[in-house]
């Protein structure tokens, strides 16, 4: 750290490089641990193993089982995601304005705070005890009412098994982004909309929607890339018998299968082309939202 | 009509979310035939693997914390202070973390720190925890960030730091003496959310190879019948504990803004 001198006056007669010097052990570590290791993955898919330029690994990303494995991760990205939105948004606006006690508000957005970061193995430690074969509700639904769930072709390892617990993440995190969006729709509007005639319907379609759903689609594209990315949930629930894009890179990493290493490349590098479009859609949105909102 | 469907969604989603947590608590107190009991925990909390994880991921969570807090506060400091300019780029970088998944960071760093590299942190067990709490470092940077981010906009920096200079304070001074004791409950409050976040991490301690508590719940996980349960359940309690920890430091701060 840069020693000052005590004067005001003198301080800003300091060299420019010292004020950048601040922001040193930010800079170093940010470049050595975040920016460097993924500039490594991003080249990496493009060099062959003497270290030249290649498209190959790209292409392999075309493989019959690596197209399997990105299509099922989209799909279960989407879906939780779509299903997280309507759901969280469902939760948020009955309690920011469905006529529900305002005191219930304070306990759903701490809880959502736990359950949003209650992701992993926890959590599919907990659906197994839940839902699995012997689990709490499968027994329960069993010896009360009769009613055999696994014989209905319900499988908690499969992907609606999967979608079922990201959501467990996934709406709580919808409810946290959403509602301060919900809270900045003002009053207003709506008299002036009643005073217009406007039925509830009306106003919900006219004016609240086409104020939100920048807001909306933002999270949905956060929520996207919230469950691409998500590794553990997975892994502990199905072991590797779901074949999820993120699930491959790790077996890829640790050797397991896949045995060309330019291939592992590929693949982070796409996991990141498709996390960063998500979340620069979200991010673009969101920002548009923020006009109306303020 | 708008209120039936308002308590009907609201009863439909706490379902949702109640009876996973009933239904592993319940199962976890199902290791005895025929009548509830804490044998489950008592296996648990007595495994030696367990306590040395989960010692592990605490020590690991610690360290994080204290490197979190050495790089952001100076860092959100210094550009209020001195590079507005810089602001946007800041924050960017430090929002970065959600974008990149956890397993191509790990991925990355595997490749660039293995033996055959510049800095070769996996060559040991000491640098590859290095590597491992630079990670989760990595992971907590977006909250960390916002956090005292947040909690800086509350402060007045530049008439602080004019006055500590001309008391004679160096930079060092100034930031552990004076911005840091402002900052604290900010701070706390990334803290605990990083300490949540670290304890159950499994990608990043898996790939490379740590004894780590997340690694271990995975290997308990098709051994055994209830254990998972229970450190389900212990789990949920930390991540819960860690947020209304969280909570009381925010409500900290508000109180102390009003005060003022």
């Amino acid at each position: 750290m840069t020693r000052a001198p005590i004067q005001p006056q003198r301080r800003r007669a300091q060299p420019r490089l010292s004020v950048w010097l601040g922001l040193a052990p930010f800079a170093i570590f940010a470049l050595l641990f975040l920016i460097l290791p993924t500039l490594s993955v991003v080249v990496g898919a493009f060099r062959d193993s003497q270290g030249g330029f290649t498209l190959d690994n790209v292409a392999g990303l075309g493989q019959e089982r690596i197209r399997h494995a990105l299509w099922l991760s989209v799909r279960l990205s989407l879906a939780t995601a779509i299903i997280g939105c309507v759901a969280g948004f469902a939760i948020a606006a009955v309690v920011t304005r469905g006529g529900l006690p305002r005191g219930l508000r304070g306990p759903l957005m701490s809880f959502s705070g736990v359950a949003a970061n209650f992701a992993g193995v926890p959590l599919a430690f907990a659906f197994i005890a839940t839902l699995g074969r012997l689990g709490f509700v499968t027994v329960l639904l069993r010896d009360w009412l009769g009613f055999n769930l696994y014989a209905t072709g319900f499988n908690l390892l499969s992907f609606w098994g999967l979608v079922l617990t990201y959501l467990y993440f996934q709406i709580p995190l919808m409810v946290l982004v959403i509602t301060p969006s919900l809270d900045g729709l003002k009053t207003e509007w709506r008299e002036a909309a009643q005073s217009l005639g406007a039925s509830q319907v009306t106003y919900w379609r006219l004016v609240i929607l086409p104020i939100l759903w920048p807001a909306v689609l933002g999270t949905l594209a956060l929520l996207f890339a919230n469950a691409f990315g998500a590794v553990a949930t997975a892994m502990a629930l199905t072991g590797s018998s779901l074949s999820l894009l993120p699930i491959l890179l790790f077996a890829q990493i640790r050797g397991d299968v896949l045995q060309d290493p330019g291939l592992g490349y590929a693949i982070a590098f796409g996991m990141i082309v498709l996390t960063g479009v998500a979340s620069a859609v979200s991010i673009i949105l969101r920002a548009r939202a923020e006009r109306w909102l303020k | 009509m708008t209120r039936v469907f308002a308590w009907l969604s609201f009863v439909l989603g706490t379902l949702f979310f109640a009876l996973p947590l009933i239904g592993t608590f319940e199962f976890s107190l199902r290791a005895r035939r025929g009548e509830y009991s804490f044998d489950t925990y008592r296996n648990v909390l007595g495994d030696p693997q367990f306590q040395a994880t989960f010692l592990f991921s605490v020590v690991a969570a610690l360290v994080t914390i204290v490197i979190g807090i050495l790089i952001v506060v100076p860092a959100a400091f210094w550009v209020r202070l001195k590079l507005p300019r810089m602001r946007p780029v800041v924050e960017f970088i430090s929002l970065l973390p959600l974008v990149i998944p956890p397993i191509v960071l790990a991925f990355g760093y595997i490749r660039q720190f293995n033996t055959a590299s510049m800095i070769p942190l996996t060559g040991s067990a000491m640098g590859t925890n290095l590597l491992l709490v630079a990670g989760y470092s990595v992971l907590a940077l977006p909250y960390m960030y916002r956090a005292v981010d947040a909690g800086l906009r509350t402060l007045d920096v530049a008439t602080l730091t004019e006055a500590a200079q001309s008391l004679g304070a160096g930079w060092t001074t100034i930031l552990g003496r004076v911005i840091l004791p402002n900052l604290l409950a900010s701070v706390l409050s990334g803290a605990f959310l990083t300490f949540a976040i670290v304890i159950g991490e499994y990608v990043i301690a898996a790939l490379l190879n740590r004894p780590a508590f997340g690694p271990y719940m995975v290997l308990i996980g098709p051994n055994r019948a209830y254990e998972p349960a229970a450190l389900a359940v212990i789990a949920f309690a930390i991540t819960w504990g860690c947020m209304g920890l969280m909570q009381l430091a925010m409500r900290l701060t508000r109180a102390n803004r009003k005060k003022r």
